[in-house]
Formats: C-alpha cells, structure tokens, sequence
C-alpha cells in the first residue's frame, strides 16, 4: 500500500507449510493406491479424473432441486417421497444412496448431521464444510441444537420445532427451506442463488437479498 | 422381509454395547421414540464391516424421539425431536 509507511518490527518470511510427517492412513491410502496402479487395476490419471469429478460437485445442484420444489408443485410431492427418483428425474443419480428431503414449514425447522462420521449427500451438495465433519458440530447439535444454530445467527422462535436429523446409516438428507416472502414470480434461476449450502444442512434460511 | 414394526409404534433402543462397527450412535441406546418411516433393507453394517456380504439384510427405521427424552436437561421446547435411522436388530417393543 502506497501509504504504508513500513517501519514496524516483523519479518516478512512465508507461513510455515503444513506439511508434516504422513499420518497412517495417508500411509496406507498412497500404498494401497501406487499398488492398484501397479497391478493396473486403474491408472494415475483415472484417480485424478476421479477426484476431480468428485470436486467438480457443488451446493449448485441441490439448489436446483429446491428452486424445482418451490415451483412446481408435482415435483416437490415426488421429491418428498422419494427423494433419489426425483432428482433422477432432473437428470441428477445419487447412485446407491437413498436421498431423503425433509421440508421446512411454519412449524418445524430442519437440521441435518451425522454424528457417527460425515454422511453427507455430496452428490447433492459437493463436498462437506469442515465444520460439519467436526466433533463440536456433530457432538452439540444433537445436544443444543438451537445453541449451535444461534451461533450460525439462525434464532428459531420457540414456537417452531427443531427437527435434527442423524444421518446414521444408509439414508443422506437435504433440506427443502421455505421459499422466502417476495420471490413470487421469481425464474428458478434466480430463486436457486438463495438456496446456499447452509441451508441444505439446515443450519442456516434463505435470505432475500 | 417383512418389518417387525409399523410406522407409529413405540420402540425402545437395546441397551446393549457390543464392540465392532456399530452404527446406533450411544446417545440412543436405552431410549424409547416412535417409528417415524420404514426405509426398506439394507445390508447390516455391523458383518459388512468385516466383508461379510451374504448375510440376511435388515429393516433400516427411521425413528423418532423427543430431545426431552435423550437429554432429561435439554434446554428447548418438548417439540423438539431428532429423527435416527436404526437397524432392526437394534430396535424391540416398547413396554412403557
């Protein structure tokens, strides 16, 4: 900055690297990978392509399929029972999960967690925010769950109940929010940028802007 | 296979823990909720942790219960409730 006069006391050497020694599973994971290479089971570049594909995944998707709820009516019904067909129907495979979409109303507000490890429909929503694979959010918002929702600045009215899903076994989960007040009219387009990832999770509701 | 339960029943958690890849998370176990949907068969995740395919599939349940119920000083409405996807082996009568 050009008015920055610099005459303050610090290096200005880079951050150390993260890199530590390898853990026992990263270990383990480039072993069994630089085997499975060896033996041509598959090759460097179909574990890149499928890294990549897995990347490529975002909230965009399962944004889509609630700004597909919100307007019409047929589809959201199908979605509500059985969630995988419709969004195979969108042209969206889940592949061997079984989604399950639980809508927020007037009187119950949604949210999704795993206690046990990470289940996360990232077909859906790409991959997990940090937080939600952490101890703290998959301990206390089972425990507190309009303690931890507060922290995300989402204040449910008593009135409202908190529904917590734990996705424990088989069944991923995305959240259906409420279609904002003044979006009537709205193109599924523009509808589908209010839906974020958080609001999937359920931690936090679409805003309009 | 037919479900030993219905949607609606009262079912209580066994109290019971075994070592291996148990999916029924510890804050459930022992406690009574309702069977809020049927989720069909699924491969029991406890044999096929160890590669045990060809066993029997279970009923996976999705199951109700009140937060009031899991944690005595929960501190929220008694609407609240958390919704847990439990195996058939997992899940008996509810006699309360």
């Amino acid at each position: 900055m050009a008015t920055e006069t610099h005459d303050h006391a610090h290096d200005h050497r880079p951050p150390p690297d993260e890199d530590g020694p390898l853990t026992y599973y990263q270990t383990m994971e480039i072993a069994v990978r630089e085997l499975l290479i060896e033996k041509e089971v598959f090759g460097a570049d179909d574990v890149r392509a499928a890294i990549e594909t897995m990347d490529a995944r975002s909230p965009a998707r399962g944004a889509e399929v609630v700004a597909h709820a919100w307007t019409d009516p047929a589809f959201k019904e199908a979605l509500m029972a059985d969630g995988s067909a419709a969004c195979a129907s969108m042209g969206i495979e889940l592949g061997p999960l079984r989604l399950i979409a639980v809508e927020n109303t007037e009187t119950v507000h949604n949210v999704i967690v795993c206690t046990l490890c990470s289940c996360y429909p990232r077909n859906l929503l790409g991959i997990p925010p940090d937080w939600y694979k952490a101890k703290a959010y998959r301990a206390r918002v089972v425990r507190e769950p309009r303690a931890v929702l507060r922290e995300f600045g989402t204040e449910i009215p008593g009135d409202v109940a908190v529904r917590v899903h734990d996705s424990t076994a088989d069944m991923r989960y995305i959240v259906v929010p409420r279609r904002p007040a003044g979006t009537e009219g709205w193109e599924r387009e523009r509808l589908a940028a209010l839906v974020t990832r958080d609001c999937m999770i359920g931690v936090t509701v679409p805003k309009t802007p | 296979m037919a479900a030993r339960f219905a949607v609606g029943d009262r079912v209580a958690v066994r109290r019971a823990f075994p070592l291996g890849h148990i999916r029924t998370p510890y804050y459930a176990r022992g406690a009574v909720g309702d069977v809020e949907r049927i989720c069909g068969a699924f491969g029991n995740p406890e044999e096929l942790a160890f590669g045990r395919r060809d066993g029997p599939k279970q009923t996976l349940y999705r199951v109700r219960f009140a937060q009031t119920v899991l944690w005595p000083d929960y501190d929220g409405p008694p609407g609240d409730t958390i919704d847990i996807e439990l195996y058939e082996h997992w899940l008996e009568p509810a006699t309360e």
